[in-house]
């Protein structure tokens, strides 16, 4: 493969606070390889900032190696840019050419506010984990995870659903801001194990309950988010929540 | 969880328009299958008397109110949605995603679904209210009377360009409508089988060409002389 230098102009968002208003700055950013990883670029031009005594650009990012789900890039009108089934920092810089205008955007929906430049509070995606993705264990020696036979097939699904980083690209793609395909995958993954069985009626209909109550929108299947999902999450999952929402609350007997 | 809780949570929501489409869906098979009686080439005998039936039977009668509410519903809460889903991003994007995993059907069902409810206002003005309210010419076969609805049908697209392109863009615009509608209706009611995802996502889109070139062909059919 071809080794190149690149020159780049960058539209990138800057915003102080929640609050404050926020406008797009332009930087020019030279001699960058297109070996470079997107957020390597990103450190190029923070230190360029930071050696000019201009406060650098805030960006979320942790693993670095597209498990962890912090990354969070609006580029060039799409979540985590143009490379499918990538995380932005798994986006190496050979997706672009020498002099080519990259905009850099945060994720834009309710539910994610915007903590500065390119931070958002994906903290909502915690609170709809709190409310039922889990499943309850009673303290003691684990199982032997042998002793629980488990059809192939729906292992192979729940391991595909559970492969979900929740990084917010469906939502940040939805033109609803639809959290519906994290929940999906959150609530797929547990419900196809045996594991998950048991409280499998209460996470959904409390997970649903804490999306609704987060601000997200409702999803009309448009299939944005599987489009962008660095995981590549199935919609399948949705019709599976649907599926199992339905089910879940027209039989309960709650008042 | 009470009823109320499940039908206001988006995925209630949702499960209501899947519903109420679907009978949408089954309404347009019926619509179709009668109107294409206009195509027996009798002078609109054999559909003035099916026309006749569906206005005289109590079981049609009774399924049209239940149609209206069914129209009714599916249309507020579709404008509801849509307009609630817009209000989630307050900050829009500079650079707007397009059609990068979208197509543009998928996401534009509100616009379509508006386009559908303007046609629908011209199509019940033409039809239903002089049928059921103001009253048609009556014409007698075998001695018997019935409301002319054909006739009706060729004076109001006979010599009538603007309307007959209005009712084919109707129709196109259903056409789009249903190539997503048919088959989102089934996944939100929970068909995550592949094997029937396939079956359904095939059997949408054979209806949603022939149902609507149907509809479509009924206009052009009284414009162009072939009835």
């Amino acid at each position: 493969m071809e080794h190149y230098s690149m020159n780049l102009t960058l539209k990138v968002w800057k915003q102080q606070n929640a609050s404050a208003e926020g406008n797009f700055e332009t930087y020019q950013v030279k001699d960058i390889s297109s070996e470079m990883s997107f957020l390597e670029m990103f450190d190029v031009l923070n230190e360029q900032l930071i050696h000019d005594g201009k406060e650098p650009i805030a960006f979320d990012h942790d693993c670095r190696e597209g498990i962890c789900g912090m990354c969070s890039m609006y580029i060039n009108g799409r979540p985590h840019g143009p490379w499918h089934g990538t995380t932005t920092c798994q986006l190496h810089m050979r997706a672009f050419k020498d002099g080519d205008t990259v905009v850099v955007e945060p994720w834009r929906a309710n539910a994610f506010p915007v903590v500065k430049d390119l931070v958002v509070d994906r903290s909502s995606f915690d609170r709809i984990i709190q409310a039922g993705g889990y499943v309850s264990v009673n303290t003691g020696v684990s199982i032997d995870g042998n002793a629980i036979p488990i059809e192939k097939d729906n292992a192979d699904k729940a391991f595909a659903a559970a492969a979900c980083i929740g990084c917010g690209a469906c939502v940040a793609a939805c033109k609803n801001s639809s959290a519906m395909l994290f929940v999906s995958a959150k609530v797929s993954h547990l419900a196809l194990l045996p594991q998950g069985n048991t409280e499998r009626k209460n996470r959904v209909m409390n997970m649903v309950s804490q999306m609704d109550k987060e601000g997200f929108g409702s999803c009309t299947f448009t299939e944005a988010c599987e489009a962008v999902c660095p995981k590549e999450i199935s919609i399948t999952n949705i019709s599976r929540l649907n599926g199992e929402y339905a089910k879940a609350s027209l039989a309960s007997d709650k008042q | 969880m009470k009823w109320s809780d499940f039908f206001t949570s988006s995925v209630g929501k949702k499960l209501i328009m899947s519903l109420s489409g679907l009978f949408l869906i089954a309404f347009l098979v019926v619509h179709v299958g009668l109107n294409a009686c206009i195509w027996a080439m009798d002078d609109g005998v054999m559909f003035n008397k099916a026309a006749h039936f569906m206005g005289s039977n109590v079981v049609p009668r009774v399924l049209e109110i239940g149609l209206f509410a069914t129209f009714f519903l599916h249309i507020i809460q579709g404008l509801v949605l849509e307009f609630q889903n817009r209000a989630k991003r307050k900050k829009g994007y500079a650079v707007k995603m397009g059609s990068k995993g979208s197509a543009w059907y998928r996401k534009s069902m509100g616009l379509l679904g508006t386009l559908i409810l303007l046609f629908l206002i011209m199509h019940i003005a033409h039809f239903w209210v002089p049928s059921r309210i103001t009253g048609l010419e009556p014409v007698y076969i075998d001695g018997k009377e019935y409301h002319n609805l054909f006739a009706e049908m060729a004076s109001v697209f006979n010599d009538n360009l603007l309307v007959v392109i209005l009712y084919v863009l109707g129709c196109f615009s259903l056409a789009w409508h249903l190539v997503h509608g048919f088959q989102s209706a089934f996944r939100a009611l929970g068909l995550t089988n592949h094997k029937y995802i396939a079956l359904i996502n095939s059997v949408g889109i054979g209806f949603s060409v022939i149902v609507p070139l149907a509809f479509a062909l009924m206009p052009v059919s009284f414009y162009l002389g072939w009835v």
